[in-house]
């Protein structure tokens, strides 16, 4: 393998409350007590980056902003046993519930301090607020082209290639790197890391920056949430047991009265 | 007059934004514009300018073919100081919402994403969009002076389009992508746009069987409904991803949605809380499905199905 083709690979990974144990508890989500867990689809990106390092050359880092979680340190070792060579959390009071303005700087300025960066990865939204802007902040910050919603990816010739779903098209992009790619759960199924690499993983490094390692101020907030609550349910709550016959002639006789058969 | 912005690569989702923009507009005291961005986009930005917009600001620059997202952003940053827009609402499609962050960074603007209602409260628009993998809704206000929205498509009804007779205005933008489009072609097979479908039946893992699908298509032809599913029916390959409703798929708001073996996580239901009816077929009494449910049909799927679509044969 030549030198000249290989790929230092920056993979954001969020950690996040694993969603099948929050609870609804009037109205609110109650996430005390609740583990954290790197998002589905940063494991997909994940897996992107290994598999393209393994083929390439180069290095895979896993980047991760803490966000209030106080075991990111631990969590995001699951990234070096999936592959990763190293590990940067970013943890610091300031950024217990940052907006994405304030993540995408924190993110795109540990991008620079760790230097080499062929490649930014992201998975296409986070599990839990699932709001896609992050990526795209961090492209603009670092003046880098972006492809979102990668379903295949490669790299040649310090080009990325990736193919991608859009509606009724499929589209295959390329961009000259450095590049910003989000990947969708299409792209691969993300390796489960075997005991083995877990043990190997403790050994691999971990640094912990706060904002002042990144010479950056507490960031000013650009919203407000100011509520955050599970919707009331407004519905019929109808339900038809017995024969199928029958079931299913009340079911229909009742689509009939609202008015939604027969146009 | 400062202007609140509207912004989509699909003609039906900016009409829609303009006709709920103008009611926000007018609460705030600002004018709507519109944009229209690509080559052969002339088109689309005289029906803005009948939808209702004051001003439609178009530029056929062959940058904005296949609308790359740093172009996008490039020159909405650029239309937007033009139009003296405070507020700009993208359409919250794959595209838009991809563009929608990158332009907030260009302006150093708070920006929400996947809007699913947009309301002015005390003079402040206040944007509701799904958290906690859709279990909750946030109401989120945005501090900074300019503000971006990306609303999702049909959180706003086109019908309240007012007739308007909006001026053109040809712009000249100084953009660039280095994203380069290799190849586009249309996808193989069927594909259908959930978000504009007013009947969907959608299917979910109560179906053992690929084949077993078939029951669905016959329940759905008999009501002349379309086939929508759960995320892990394309998972498995036996649906196409463009069939997925919910979070990481179509957020759909027809007259009807029937559920058949889908046991309504939340991760798929959020793409139907819109729904006028929510009916649901599944075996469980307790399945969470059932409790967002207007109608239910406790039972087996395999025999209720053929019964459901004998009755309707019968209507």
């Amino acid at each position: 393998m030549e030198d000249g083709d290989r790929v230092d690979i920056v993979v954001c990974v969020k950690t996040n409350p694993d969603l099948q144990m929050v609870r609804i508890k009037n109205r609110e989500a109650v996430t005390e007590a609740v583990p954290y867990k790197i998002g589905d689809l940063e494991k997909n990106a994940l897996e992107a980056a290994v598999v393209l390092r393994d083929a390439a050359g180069g290095k895979v880092t896993a980047l991760c902003l803490a966000e209030g979680n106080r075991k990111a340190a631990e969590d995001v070792k699951v990234a070096l046993a999936m592959g990763a060579d190293e590990a940067v959390v970013i943890d610091d009071p300031e950024l217990k519930a940052p907006d994405q303005a304030a993540v995408a700087a924190a993110l795109a300025a540990a991008v620079k301090k760790i230097g080499a960066c062929d490649l930014l990865l992201f998975g296409e939204g986070s599990t839990d607020n699932y709001t896609g802007q992050v990526g795209a902040r961090v492209a603009e910050l670092l003046g880098l082209p972006q492809i979102g919603y990668a379903r295949k990816i490669e790299v040649t010739d310090g080009v990325v290639r990736c193919e991608r779903s859009m509606d009724a098209m499929i589209e295959t992009l390329e961009a000259p790197l450095p590049a910003v790619v989000t990947v969708v759960s299409e792209i691969n199924e993300p390796r489960i890391p075997g005991l083995m690499q877990i043990m190997k993983a403790k050994n691999k490094p971990l640094q912990v920056w706060a904002l002042a390692d990144l010479g950056l101020e507490a960031p000013t907030p650009v919203r407000e949430i100011v509520s955050n609550l599970a919707e009331e349910q407004d519905r019929k709550n109808i339900l038809f047991e017995g024969a199928v016959a029958e079931q299913a002639d009340a079911f229909v006789n009742a689509l009939i009265k609202e008015g939604v058969l027969g146009r | 007059m400062a202007a609140l912005l509207v912004y989509s690569e699909r003609v039906d989702t900016a009409c829609e934004l303009v006709a709920g923009g103008k009611e926000l507009a007018a609460a705030l005291g600002l004018g709507v514009s519109a944009v229209a961005l690509g080559p052969g986009d002339g088109v689309a930005a005289s029906e803005l300018a009948a939808a209702g917009a004051d001003t439609v600001y178009v530029s056929e620059d062959a940058a904005f073919e296949g609308w790359p997202a740093d172009a996008v952003a490039a020159g909405l940053a650029q239309i937007v100081e033009q139009a003296d827009a405070s507020v700009v609402l993208v359409g919250s499609t794959r595209r838009g919402k991809e563009t929608a962050p990158r332009l907030a960074q260009k302006l150093g603007a708070g920006c929400v994403s996947d809007v699913s209602s947009l309301v002015v409260e005390d003079g402040e628009l206040v944007a509701g969009r799904y958290a906690f993998g859709g279990a909750t809704v946030a109401r989120e206000k945005l501090a900074t002076a300019a503000k971006v929205f990306a609303v999702m498509p049909k959180a706003f009804s086109a019908e309240g389009a007012s007739a308007g007779e909006g001026a053109v205005v040809n712009l000249q933008v100084d953009v660039q992508t280095s994203v380069r489009v290799v190849d586009r072609r249309a996808k193989e097979g069927d594909h259908v746009n959930l978000d504009a479908a007013p009947l969907i039946v959608g299917v979910g893992r109560g179906f053992n069987a690929r084949e077993d699908l078939a029951l669905g298509d016959d329940l759905a032809a008999a009501l002349g409904a379309v086939i929508g599913c759960t995320k892990s029916l394309a998972d498995f390959e036996w649906l196409g991803e463009d069939r997925i409703i919910g979070l990481s798929g179509a957020k759909t708001a027809p007259d009807l949605y029937l559920s058949v073996g889908v046991s309504g996580q939340i991760q798929h239901t959020v793409g139907v809380s819109a729904a006028k009816l929510i009916a649901a077929v599944n075996k469980d009494k307790e399945a969470p499905i059932f409790a967002m449910s207007d109608y239910g049909i406790v039972g087996d799927l395999y025999e209720v199905l053929p019964a459901l679509t004998e009755r309707l044969k019968n209507v």
